[in-house]
């Protein structure tokens, strides 16, 4: 099990939803039965951590734990069990790098020995606020590894340069693109496509109505008279 | 070879637009009012006559798990939760589809859930796919639009709602009844079975789980035919399926391709073979990484489904194919996958908690050679000792790896502990790692 707690809580800052925090965590309360306000706990926590500037405070948790009606614990024990909640302050543009095995296989090392070298060790808030990172488990891109998440999004088939280009960017107050880092479109192999070349799927042909449903039930024999 | 025209997934890569017109062209949303005229039972029996095995690892038959659910809505609503909580390292398809083809997984929904009689839904995404999610909320939000769910979804007369919620970083959400209790609002960690999900599930409510996968495919398989579906593979294999291919190729991608394909074509004939030709092949992960490791004599004939890869000890899983070349030391590939098991556990169960992260401890020893060869047998022990001794698979998924490695490259482990041991004083390894 991964182990998470806080330090320091002491020192944290008090905590207000803004207006748009408020609304938001509200359209997700609708999604569920109006006696399990509960399941919104991730979702509201989410949010939280976005408006906190990608982390959540102690003050910032019992916010929410008064906002649905949990007890302080039960959030506690949301906010340390996944890992997606960070509990300490992190860079404007956090960079989640892919260690797992198959990413592993393709130069997740390589990037990591990057980013200790580029942006600092691992967990620390580096160029003035604007970087850090941390070494994650599998992020669910395996065939465009190796990959990083940087906030919201996912950075695929990253090599050195490309991703030195990236921190260059962000660090210049660019935006660079999500995606693969190689002349692939998302997770088809790069070069000629293997596969969905027919163009006749895409003419239209797949929308007319079925001339019949296949093994369609046998409309009952009429009565006889 | 699968063709073109039997696919399903046609918009796999985002080649076209995944919005509401362009998958309609497509042929989603085509006729779903008809299909589901003939009642849910005709559903089910379809699905069954399809010979569809759950497309999330453990292959339960899908057909068969729609009729566990009550025939009769009493006192408590009936629930479909899809299972979009893709962690499963190597495995990246369901992703795929949600971001390209979000309207044939929605259709599904409505299928699945009408065919359970389920009246809402919940696709539990997993927290990282954010753009999935952003996709999927749009496409749900034009399904509602024109009607096609919502009250009186597709005019069929049934009510529908579908919701999207999302986890936040947990592998073992990924487990169903982990994935309720975290939809609920609590910590991931897996239930007891009985009561099945079936009986009381999502807020002790009947509740089927389904992957992504086994729910996108249904509405296909209704307008074409179960026969169809079935004709693919070899007997209680059946259909199409999406493989993800990772690790050294040549070229890694996803792609949908028939059951039992041999391993080796799909790897030739989608990925550009293996980096540095098949000669250079090491050994396969067949499954995502919780299954065991094969090596490349048994790689060169073995068959991708479910029936052959179990006979040679490992499984299809969520048939991501994780590829390791001659260069690669296994060794330290299985202990990062154990260190992965280790960081994942829920830490409800003992064997699994303590295990997990013992096995990853010795694992490391092992990659340096800092280990006695008696403790290749001890690993062997404990792992057998996890398996099968906790609630969940997860304990499972850790030990599996680890007897693959030792089932075929014992050896190597055992070189690798000589060659440390040479020009040293013997001591035992466990004692300097305790240092």
């Amino acid at each position: 099990m991964s182990h998470r707690r806080f330090h320091h809580p002491e020192n944290h800052e008090p905590f207000a939803f803004t207006k748009e925090s408020e609304d938001t965590i509200a359209w997700w309360e609708r999604k569920y039965p109006a006696e399990r306000r509960a399941s919104t706990v991730i979702p509201a926590l989410w949010i939280t951590q976005k408006q906190n500037n990608g982390w959540l405070s102690e003050p910032a948790l019992r916010a929410v734990a008064d906002r649905l009606g949990m007890t302080y614990i039960r959030v506690y024990e949301i906010a340390t069990f996944y890992t997606m909640f960070n509990l300490e302050p992190v860079g404007k543009y956090h960079f989640q790098v892919c260690g797992t095995t198959p990413c592993m296989l393709r130069g997740a090392d390589r990037l990591k020995e990057f980013c200790e070298r580029k942006i600092g060790p691992k967990g620390h808030v580096s160029g003035g606020g604007k970087f850090s990172w941390v070494e994650v488990e599998c992020l669910g891109a395996c065939v465009n590894a190796p990959m990083i998440q940087i906030n919201d999004y996912y950075y695929e088939d990253l090599s050195i340069e490309a991703l030195e280009k990236i921190i260059d960017d962000f660090a210049a107050g660019k935006e660079p693109a999500p995606g693969p880092y190689v002349k692939r479109q998302t997770s088809a192999p790069e070069g000629p496509p293997t596969s969905l070349t027919d163009e006749a799927l895409y003419d239209g042909s797949k929308a007319k109505p079925l001339a019949s449903i296949p093994n369609a039930p046998k409309p009952p024999e009429p009565a006889q008279t | 070879m699968l063709l073109d025209k039997d696919r399903i997934f046609t918009n796999l890569y985002g080649r076209h637009d995944w919005r509401l017109e362009a998958a309609k062209k497509r042929g989603a949303w085509n006729s779903t009012k008809e299909l589901m005229q003939f009642g849910p039972e005709w559903i089910c029996d379809q699905i069954k006559a399809s010979g569809l095995r759950g497309r999330g690892g453990a292959g339960f038959p899908t057909g068969l798990k729609w009729t566990f659910m009550p025939k009769v809505v009493k006192d408590r609503p009936h629930y479909l939760v899809v299972n979009a909580d893709e962690s499963e390292p190597g495995t990246c398809k369901d992703r795929d589809i949600m971001r390209h083809d979000p309207h044939l997984l929605i259709e599904g929904c409505l299928i699945a859930s009408f065919a359970m009689r389920a009246n809402k839904c919940y696709i539990y995404l997993r927290g990282e796919y954010i753009f999935e999610r952003e996709t999927l909320e749009k496409a749900v939000a034009e399904a509602y639009q024109a009607g096609l769910v919502g009250k009186n979804a597709c005019g069929s007369g049934w009510d529908f709602d579908i919701y999207i919620h999302h986890g936040a970083g947990a592998y073992i959400c990924g487990e169903e009844t982990a994935l309720l209790e975290s939809l609920e609002g609590k910590k991931g960690q897996p239930r007891l079975k009985p009561p099945f999900p079936a009986n009381a599930g999502l807020y002790g409510c009947p509740t089927t789980v389904n992957n992504v996968e086994s729910i996108a495919v249904a509405p296909t398989i209704l307008r074409r035919g179960a026969g169809w579906f079935a004709g693919f593979g070899r007997p209680n294999n059946t259909g199409t399926k999406v493989f993800c291919i990772s690790g050294h190729v040549e070229r890694p991608c996803n792609v949908e391709e028939e059951m039992s394909i041999p391993l080796k074509t799909l790897i030739e004939e989608h990925c550009g073979g293996v980096r540095g030709g098949w000669g250079n092949l090491k050994a396969i992960i067949p499954g995502g990484s919780s299954v065991p490791m094969i090596p490349k004599d048994i790689c060169d004939t073995v068959l991708m489904d479910f029936d052959a890869l179990r006979d040679v000890k490992s499984g299809l899983g969520t048939a991501a194919v994780i590829v390791m070349d001659k260069s690669t030391d296994l060794v330290r590939a299985i202990a990062r996958i154990a260190y992965f098991y280790k960081h994942e556990s829920c830490g409800q169960c003992t064997p699994c908690r303590e295990g997990t992260g013992w096995m990853w401890r010795v694992l490391e020893r092992m990659v340096k050679g800092e280990a006695e060869t008696s403790e290749i047998d001890t690993l062997l022990d404990v792992a057998s000792q996890v398996e099968g001794h906790t609630i969940c698979a997860l304990g499972d998924a850790a030990a599996w790896p680890i007897q693959g490695l030792i089932r075929h490259f014992r050896q190597e482990i055992e070189d690798r502990i000589t060659n440390y041991r040479q020009g040293r004083p013997h001591v035992a390894g466990h004692t300097l790692a305790a240092e």
